[in-house]
């Protein structure tokens, strides 16, 4: 234990704890995604899968993990990010750091804060009244109904190109504190970065332009029109 | 060619310090930036004025003493050059430029662009060594190193120790500096002996120095006048992890 608190307290220790939690949340958003595109499939798969998701047990138990993750990585990265800005009390007069890093690493507060915003907004949505509620709502009709909105869809398509540039530094940035970012693997990592930081965030994108121009009908509401 | 020159000046630790701005004329294109510096000293000195501090000592890019941040790039504009080498040809008749120095907490500086770097040498000494008995001078071959291991080694050594790593960083991170000193010894039969004591202990010296946390920018990388890469802080940090999970 004392080995593991001495392993925390250290400047490697947390930057460990940003990558492993940051890359646990990349393994669920692959799982979350692949589950989402299940609405294509219509509202009776869609509300089949998202049952599952309430009553087994073991996605119960990965899901303290997964809010133990969406606390302490925000968290720490929070701490983190002050203590870095004591570093340097006096600031530069002309500071090039734009000559010498990418975007997408200079930003990674920003935009992990506004996915934070995103996540609180999600999860009321969709997780409140799924997990939560008395009476259970038909999880598909959720979606149609969150995803008429144009300011709630712009919302979202803006969270997931944040997300984006979160991904495009986070998810290669892992890696290399991990120490698994070698040479030999560049090439490899920067190839399933591209699945994490391009085609997941694209795919989530899909769900509320497909919704919002085509708006399917759910059970519901054809039954109240009487074509059912 | 005609330059001004906006530099920091602070008399002491203690003084608060400003910028002064100096017209230098008539200074050569191939003249180096430290003998730019040369020309202003000798007219401030004319005009008894106090030159600029500033420090250097071998001149040719191997001893890590100069380090100025210049126009917000440490060491200036370019790759791979320490100031020392910089020529005053990469600018422009002009041009005004901005010097200051190194900027971390745990670079104080001491005067005009002169810091302490005493902190990187508390570093070294927490354990970037090998405790060698002295003897008799071993046979070349009795270690046999693959040349690709010794060439890494060589690369991590290139390191001169001028701070720029942790001038150019974000969060003044000295992880590029401390990846190369454990690089160099790790990576050696000599140096796995104390490697993981080597390693607890440079980070831990590191920490407590007040250095950042890296946040894998490589702005160090790119400022770093030898050119050390960032893969000496992956193998820093999985060093890091084997002493932690063995
Ligand atoms: C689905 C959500 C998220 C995923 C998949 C994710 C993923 C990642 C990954 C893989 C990293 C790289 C870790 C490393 O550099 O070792 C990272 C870094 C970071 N994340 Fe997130 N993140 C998410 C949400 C957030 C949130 C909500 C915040 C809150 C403010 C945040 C803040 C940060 C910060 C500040 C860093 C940089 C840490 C540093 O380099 O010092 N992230 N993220
Ligand atoms: S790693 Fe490069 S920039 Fe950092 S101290 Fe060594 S030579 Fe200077
Ligand atoms: S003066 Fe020696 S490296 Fe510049």
């Amino acid at each position: 234990m004392k080995k593991l608190i001495d392993f925390y307290n250290s400047s490697i220790g947390k930057k460990v704890t940003m990558s492993l939690t940051g890359l646990f949340l990349c393994t669920f958003l692959l799982e979350h995604l692949i589950g989402n595109l299940l609405l294509f499939a219509g509202e009776e798969t869609f509300n089949a899968y998202s049952e599952f998701l309430v009553s087994n047990p073991v996605i119960r138990f990965v899901e303290i993990f997964l809010f133990a993750s969406l606390l302490f990585h925000p968290l720490v990265g929070l701490l983190l990010w002050i203590s870095n800005k004591r570093t340097r009390p006096q600031k530069y007069e002309v500071y090039q750091l734009k000559e010498n890093t990418p975007l997408a690493s200079r930003i990674t507060m920003l935009t992990g804060s506004l996915i934070f915003v995103f996540l609180v907004v999600h999860l009321r949505t969709f997780f409140v009244p799924l997990r939560l509620a008395e009476v259970k709502p038909s999880g598909y009709a959720l979606v149609v109904e969150a995803f008429s909105s144009a300011p709630y869809c712009a919302f979202y398509v803006i969270a997931l190109v944040f997300l984006a540039y979160h991904l495009r530094h986070g998810f290669q940035s892992a890696f290399q504190t991990l120490g698994l970012r070698t040479k030999s693997y560049i090439g490899l990592l920067d190839a399933v970065a591209f699945i994490f930081w391009f085609i997941i965030p694209l795919g989530f994108a899909l769900l509320p332009i497909y919704f919002y121009f085509f708006q399917p009908a759910t059970t519901a509401a054809a039954t109240a029109l009487g074509v059912h | 060619m005609n330059v001004t020159l906006k530099v920091w000046r602070q008399k002491s630790k203690d003084d608060k310090g400003r910028f002064v701005s100096y017209p230098v004329r008539n200074v050569s294109p191939d003249a180096s930036f430290l003998e730019m510096l040369d020309v202003l000293n000798e007219e401030l000195g004319k005009k008894g004025e106090e030159p600029v501090a500033f420090d250097h000592d071998c001149r040719e890019g191997i001893c890590g003493s100069c380090g100025i941040v210049i126009d917000g790039r440490a060491h200036g504009p370019g790759r791979g050059a320490a100031t020392c080498e910089l020529r005053m040809r990469s600018f422009r008749d002009g041009d005004t430029i901005v010097a200051e120095p190194w900027r971390a907490t745990p670079f104080p500086v001491i005067k005009d662009l002169v810091v302490d770097r005493t902190s990187m040498d508390r570093i070294m000494y927490a354990g970037g060594y090998i405790s060698a008995k002295t003897g008799g001078v071993p046979d070349g071959n009795s270690t046999p190193i693959p040349k690709p291991v010794a060439e890494e080694a060589m690369d991590a050594a290139s390191c001169i120790g001028c701070g720029a790593c942790v001038a150019a960083c974000p969060n003044s991170s000295a992880m590029l500096f401390v990846g190369a000193k454990v690089s160099q010894l790790a990576l050696l039969p000599q140096g796995k002996v104390e490697a993981k004591r080597r390693v607890e202990r440079m980070v831990d010296q590191m920490d407590k120095e007040g250095f950042g946390n890296c946040s894998n920018n490589y702005a160090c990388e790119a400022e770093c006048p030898k050119e050390i890469s960032v893969q000496h802080i992956a193998r820093l940090n999985r060093e890091f992890l084997k002493k932690t999970l063995a």
